[in-house]
């Protein structure tokens, strides 16, 4: 036979004090726990979003990242004419692209951060059709234009739409702004691939990398097949997806595992509060469940009833704990993307799984601080107890 | 002490919340010794700085490269002791969650201007006379278990293809703090072999000066020198140049910190209150101890030296515990290099265990001493 949930709520109403105790400890480690998901989610999701699985990346063969590839002017060419890939009304949908970084100071601490600024071909919204350009217009061929993305003017100073800013040695213009969806790209800089080179010095004929836009995610194979085996060409192609979610893993690895640390420590500490609040439940209510054994509930239904209040105690901390997190979700916050040397903004990112894991969280941090003291509680026996005090 | 077994009967009488609490205790100060390792880890660049050191990289963006030909004209600014040159090499050695940094140095001045980071004598000539030698940080040899006499393969990235190096030897930091992650290689080495990517150039230069106060006329002269050049470059102390690397980090440094410490104090807030609540139980036995004549004082004394004592046990081995961890695992090697519990970090976390105890038992202590005996005693 169950002891009714209500005997439960009472008590922990009646000892309310040691309760809040238990809850604050519980509540403090989900919100924790669930802050350093939402950071690395967030993070993640930022670079995972920029890339699209109809899109393919080339780079020259052993570079694993943008910055140290070179493809040359040769090579784009026989791209251009690969199967698999789509066309638009000006040709083939090709952008290759040279990727430089340039130091701004950020806004919020005056301190210069890197900028990636990416040169890109005309087709480069074409090849990237999540892109939109919210304020102003693209930039054009030939000129030292900007557009930047549209973390960039909130970010660094001097980035604003229409304004002039000087790097590279050229006079450049801020003509427009765009909206990447969240991604990666939305705190790049873009600038014409030609005039990037130009005004860094480098070989016109070289670029860092070359984005495709395929005719549908499965011409992906054919493509790759036909471009492998051509010996004019030294390249790794890969989806732009896993490219970018390869590129997150250094940062995500540091946020979960320093993130990790602090929750676990939380957690065994959170354990000891439950523990020691129910121990102390359990030996001041020594006669009330003496009564309940006496009068015919089993040791089982003492045992249920005492872990169903410390799960009680744990979910109302785990609830907690994910109600202070909340408004975290999408504020912005910037780090340093490992494997381009330059700065990326992102938000945190709380989801409903998210949540749910810290509820699930909570409910393991009660059961384990609250099995011991009902076991304790149930083995009691019942007449020295009854004849306590 | 006469009155000890007295306390320590006290604080066995309830072994289960002896043990919690001193292992809430242990729990918070382990978490703070913690938490000064990752601060440290992210600063170690600024902690260990040269305040006689300048770095030159070039304008455009720390990954472009200088002319090598600006050595001579460095060397000639009045005020300039030593200078050497290093290049990033980037390269994977067998996977690239094995990253560590490798730089291509130059073997005459290296170690002049990092006089901090050591190598013998024996072994520093050998890598000189190897063209293809290498000489690698102690915590990256220890990592991979590495020999002097080991090859050591590596995947280029940015320089492509495959390079070997014969490692000559290995350098140890002056101090703990040191970074003992890098590899170095012959510049001569990457040139010969990168020659049309490399075209005379180098990544960056780092110089010494014969006094520190000079260093700021030092880096103008030297940016005035190349102004309006094809290379126009940015000088400035290599603490100030960690510092923006590490600003460029982010926040992420900031918010687990700011967490952490959250949590510490959270911590410490319910330990301390899980004391006090220990206290307040027993007022009828400190009301007897009272009656049979013992003073007001000596009750305060008695239920502080019980709270203090759990404070010290349980925080003097968290803390312990956090600098034993940290110095024998380090949780992400490959991005920061050095994770060790700084003494201060110590000696502040004792304090912090302290004054939690002597916090969380004079309030009950206090209501000891104050207590009427009639009262408590009348109390069930």
């Amino acid at each position: 036979m169950a002891i009714p949930v209500v005997y439960n709520l009472r008590s922990v109403r009646q000892r309310w004090n040691s309760s809040i105790v238990a809850v604050l400890g519980i509540a403090g480690t989900v919100g924790v726990f669930v802050a350093m998901l939402s950071l690395a989610h967030g993070f993640k999701a930022t670079l995972v979003a920029s890339g699209t699985t109809d899109n393919a990346l080339v780079l020259r063969a052993g570079a694993n990242a943008e910055m140290n590839g070179a493809v040359t002017l040769d090579e784009v060419r026989i791209l251009q004419d690969a199967p698999g890939i789509a066309r638009g009304a000006n040709g083939p949908l090709v952008s290759a692209e040279a990727v430089m970084i340039a130091p701004f100071p950020l806004i919020s601490t005056g301190t210069d951060a890197n900028v990636q600024i990416r040169g890109v071909s005309p087709t480069a919204l074409e090849v990237r059709k999540t892109l939109k350009i919210v304020e102003g217009r693209f930039l054009q061929p030939g000129l030292t234009e900007l557009v930047v993305g549209r973390n960039v003017a909130g970010t660094y100073a001097g980035l604003k739409m229409g304004s002039e800013v000087r790097f590279g040695g050229a006079t450049w213009h801020v003509v427009g702004v765009f909206d990447a969806g969240g991604s990666a790209f939305d705190s790049e800089v873009w600038a014409d691939a030609h005039v990037l080179n130009q005004v860094y010095k480098r070989p016109d004929n070289i670029f860092q990398s070359v984005t495709v836009h395929l005719t549908s995610p499965d011409a992906m194979q054919q493509f790759k097949d036909k471009v492998s085996a051509d010996p004019r060409m030294n390249v790794d192609i890969d989806r732009e997806v896993n490219y970018y979610s390869k590129q997150s893993q250094t940062m995500t690895s540091i946020i979960t595992t320093l993130g990790g640390i602090v929750a676990i420590i939380m957690a065994i500490g959170a354990v000891f509060g439950a523990l020691n609040t129910m121990y102390s439940a359990v030996s001041e209510r020594s006669r009330e469940i003496a009564t309940l054994r006496a009068l015919g509930f089993g040791a089982g239904s003492v045992v249920f009833s005492f872990t169903v209040e410390a799960l009680l105690i744990s979910f109302v901390g785990g609830v907690v704990g994910c109600l202070v997190v909340l408004p975290l979700n999408g504020f912005t916050t910037g780090a340093m993307n490992w494997q381009t040397f330059s700065h990326l903004a992102f938000a945190f990112k709380i989801t409903p799984p998210l949540l749910l894991q810290g509820i699930i969280f909570a409910l393991v941090m009660g059961l384990i601080g609250g099995l011991p003291p009902a076991i304790r509680a149930a083995r009691r026996p019942v007449a020295p107890a009854l004849r306590g005090l | 002490m006469k009155y000890s077994t007295l306390i320590l009967a006290n604080l066995f009488r309830k072994k289960i919340r002896l043990i919690l609490t001193l292992g809430s205790f242990f729990v918070a100060l382990f978490l703070f010794g913690m938490l000064a390792a990752i601060r440290g880890a992210f600063n170690q660049g600024v902690d260990v700085a040269g305040a006689d050191r300048l770095v030159v990289i070039n304008r455009v963006s720390l990954i472009s490269p200088v002319p090598l030909s600006y050595m001579d004209k460095i060397r000639q600014i009045k005020g300039v002791k030593y200078i050497t040159h290093m290049s990033w090499f980037g390269g994977v050695y067998q996977d690239p969650k094995n990253f560590f940094p490798k730089f291509a140095v130059d073997v005459e001045n290296q170690r002049l201007v990092y006089p901090e980071l050591l190598v013998s004598d024996a072994e520093w000539n050998n890598f000189v006379k190897d063209r293809e030698g290498a000489v690698v940080g102690a915590s990256v040899a220890k990592r991979f278990g590495w020999k002097v006499g080991d090859r050591i393969p590596i995947k280029g990235d940015i320089f492509s293809g495959n390079w070997e190096f014969n490692l000559d030897g290995i350098y140890h930091g002056k101090d703990a703090q040191q970074d003992e992650s890098q590899m170095w290689f012959q510049w001569n080495y990457l040139e010969e072999r990168a020659k049309d990517q490399i075209k005379g150039r180098v990544g960056w230069y780092t110089l010494r000066v014969n006094n520190p106060d000079d260093s700021g006329r030092i880096a103008k002269e030297i940016d005035e020198k190349f102004a309006n050049s094809s290379y126009e470059t940015k000088t400035e102390t290599e603490k100030s140049f960690a510092t923006g690397f590490v600003k460029q980090l982010g926040n992420i440094q900031f918010l687990i910190i700011t967490i952490g410490s959250v949590v510490f104090f959270t911590l410490l807030l319910i330990t301390g209150n899980t004391m006090a609540i220990a206290v307040r139980e027993r007022t009828g036995e400190l009301a007897v101890l009272k009656a049979v004549g013992f003073s007001d004082r000596f009750i305060l004394l008695f239920v502080m030296a019980e709270s203090l004592v759990i404070a010290l046990i349980g925080g003097g081995l968290g803390i312990i515990a956090s600098k034993i961890l940290a110095a024998v695992h380090n949780p992400i090697p490959n991005v920061l290099p050095y994770f060790s519990v700084p003494n201060q970090a110590l000696v502040m976390g004792f304090v912090l265990a302290l004054a939690v105890g002597l916090i969380s038992g004079i309030i009950p202590a206090i209501g000891a001493m104050r207590l009427r005996v009639v009262d408590a005693l009348r109390r069930v």
